[in-house]
């Protein structure tokens, strides 16, 4: 059997809110494998985003173990973990999260340029994500300039761009309409059939049922997992 | 990231709001024109008074009879009880002193000078031939006096430019006979206007070689020695052989007074560029100031920017790249302002110039590197903290934040 891609295990986050302690996410243990495409789902407030941040290493467990692609990587130091989240890890918000004084151009190029790669790659990888997610005349637009579909479509195209072997994307439908969100959807899920993880937060059962894998949360537990 | 990326990121940022960047900028400009301005105000003050003190001549040491306690410069010394009187011998044996390069005596009087048709109360000075280097004056007409036996004296006169306007109005002086007291003498030149020297104005004067002036006056005092050092560092020998020489020939009492140039002038010196030096540092208060502005201004940004800051973080940036990137942003205002208020500075310092022509307003340049550098520093100082504040943000937090 292939080594895992991601391996919780007891997981623990708790959030103090003066007095009171909110467990976000309680002894929470998960394995993925590379490729997966998984869906994320529950009510309101059951620690959905909690764990997707903690899997894109934004949020570190108060206890218990992460092991990405065969690395402790809870020990890691901040600068170690901006390196993997800069290597193989891809982020899509539900808001875009576009810099609004860059182009789509720019945008798409951020993760390049934070990662020092030269402009010249920068050059023919952007141009390249434009074409193939139907981008080219928007490159020098801004983001309000830009429809949803395409802002999210920049923002999958910035996600992408790196390479990276996983997608997290917190509700990525969340603020499209019907007709744009399954275009959004489909572009994952293309992205998904070549190889790379998919992690998708939905609220939508319609996504959750095209997943391979759906996971329930409530109250901070993976209560089911379509897998076991 | 790559350092032309990094440039080029935070000269976005800084131009994504333009409002914030340019206050921020023309606080900066105005602390450094204010050093610049206030610099060239108190150093073009310095370099007036300079000048007009070094008009006297340079390298001078005044011989004047009597013993004066302070050593300061007081012209009732020589007009009150004198012990023992400076003569012309006195001055010709000073021309022994190996520092000393020139030596011009003077005795004053005042008497009447005519030409046909008109008469004048003048004073009229005694002098040698080497009376003009010494004092630096400039010839208009002629010549001055010439080099002749100091016991002697040819009766020839120069007179300075008010006395020619005077006497001759716009005609001819050189050549015209003319009647000092009941003597007569030959104008041989006319002296350049110069202004104020020495408590008196030499346009105003009529001079006459040494050895005549004591015959009109019925005296063999003089008034003063002018001696002239050979250079600049020799001053001080120069004053110490004239002391030393005169108090020989005085039987070894020292009863003449010496002072040099050098003494006043360098007394103005210092309070000056203390002065400029006063007002350069409240001028960089302002500059402070303006650091204490860049701060606070990159700490609202850092507040609006969280959501991006929080994205970078996403995206794979280090900390340390965030704080280089606020960092650079600080420091590229900052800059900005400095050269700004650089050119604001030397635009204003001109501007002074073309209405006082005559006032040297050139800031100096310690001041300006000090004025440029301070603001960079203060922009770059400033900026720590908001930048660190940028780089330890939770990327959670900051991206939940809309
Ligand atoms: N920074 C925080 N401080 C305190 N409590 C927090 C914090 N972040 C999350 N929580 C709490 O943790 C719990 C889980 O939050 P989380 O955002 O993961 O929910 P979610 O499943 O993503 O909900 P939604 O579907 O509304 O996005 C909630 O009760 C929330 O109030
Ligand atoms: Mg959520």
């Amino acid at each position: 059997m292939a080594e895992p891609q991601i391996r919780l295990a007891g997981i623990e986050r708790v959030f103090h809110l003066g007095d009171s302690e909110v467990h976000a996410l309680h002894s929470l243990s998960l394995t993925i494998m590379p490729g997966e495409y998984v869906a994320v789902m529950g009510p309101s407030g059951s620690g959905k985003s909690t764990l997707l941040n903690l899997l894109g290493l934004l949020d570190r467990p108060n206890a218990g173990s992460y092991v990405l692609e065969g690395r402790d990587v809870t020990t890691l130091n901040p600068e170690e973990q901006a390196e993997v989240r800069s290597r193989r890890i891809g982020f899509v918000f539900q808001s875009f999260h576009l810099v609004p004084r860059l182009t789509a151009y720019d945008n798409i190029a951020l993760p390049m340029m934070l990662a020092g790669v030269s402009p010249k790659e920068r050059d023919v990888r952007v141009n390249k994500a434009l074409k193939d997610y139907g981008l080219e005349d928007r490159a020098g637009h801004r983001p309000e300039e830009l429809s949803g579909g395409q802002r999210q479509r920049v923002a999958i195209a910035r996600a992408t761009i790196m390479e990276p072997a996983m997608i997290l994307a917190d509700e990525p439908t969340g603020n499209l309409d019907r007709a744009t969100g399954d275009e959004v959807v489909h572009l994952l899920e293309e992205l998904n059939g070549r190889g790379v993880t998919l992690i998708v937060v939905t609220h939508d059962p319609g996504i959750g049922s095209r997943s391979r894998r759906q996971l329930l949360m409530e109250d901070g537990e993976l209560r089911r997992d379509s897998a076991i | 990231m790559r350092a032309p990326d990094l440039i080029r990121f935070a000269s976005h940022a800084a131009t994504g709001n333009p409002l914030r960047s340019s206050l921020l900028v023309l606080a900066v400009a105005i602390g450094v024109a204010a050093v610049v301005v206030l610099t060239a105000l108190g150093d073009g003050a310095r370099r007036y008074v300079l000048a007009e003190f070094s008009s006297l001549g340079s390298n001078l040491v005044i011989v004047l009879p009597g013993r004066s306690q302070t050593g300061g410069f007081n012209p009732a010394n020589a007009i009150t009880g004198t012990p023992r009187d400076l003569t012309i011998n006195d001055a010709k044996a000073l021309l022994r002193g190996a520092s000393i390069r020139r030596v011009a005596p003077i005795a004053v009087g005042t008497s009447e000078i005519s030409v046909p048709g008109k008469l004048r109360e003048v004073m009229v000075a005694g002098t040698t031939s080497q009376y003009i280097e010494v004092r630096h004056l400039d010839i208009s007409q002629g010549s001055f006096l010439p080099e002749e036996d100091w016991g002697r004296g040819a009766a020839v006169a120069v007179i300075g430019a008010k006395v020619r306007q005077e006497m001759f109005g716009q005609g001819s002086a050189v050549g015209r006979l003319i009647r000092v007291g009941d003597r007569r003498f030959r104008i041989v030149g006319v002296l350049a206007s110069s202004g104020q020297g020495l408590g008196m104005n030499t346009d105003e004067l009529v001079f006459v070689p040494v050895a005549l002036a004591q015959a009109m006056f019925n005296s063999n005092t003089l008034f003063r020695i002018l001696v002239e050092a050979k250079n600049r560092e020799e001053i001080p020998l120069a004053k110490a052989q004239a002391l030393e020489i005169l108090k020989l020939r005085h039987e070894g009492e020292e009863d003449v007074t010496a002072i040099t140039q050098d003494a006043v002038l360098a007394t103005f010196d210092r309070l000056l560029s203390a002065l400029t030096l006063g007002v350069a540092g409240i001028a960089a208060i302002s500059l402070a100031v303006a650091g204490i502005l860049v701060m606070n201004v990159m700490l609202v940004s850092v507040v609006q920017r969280t959501s991006e800051i929080g994205l970078l973080k996403a995206l794979g940036a280090t900390g340390s790249a965030i704080r280089l990137a606020f960092l650079v942003e600080a420091a590229m205002l900052s800059a900005a302002g400095a050269v700004m208020g650089f050119l604001l500075g030397q635009g204003g310092a001109a501007l002074i110039r073309n209405f006082y022509p005559t006032f040297p307003a050139f800031p100096p340049d310690w001041a300006v590197a000090a004025g440029l550098i301070t603001a960079l520093a203060t922009g770059i100082l400033f900026g720590v903290l908001p930048a660190r504040r940028a780089a330890l943000l939770d990327p959670v937090q900051a991206l939940a934040k809309r």
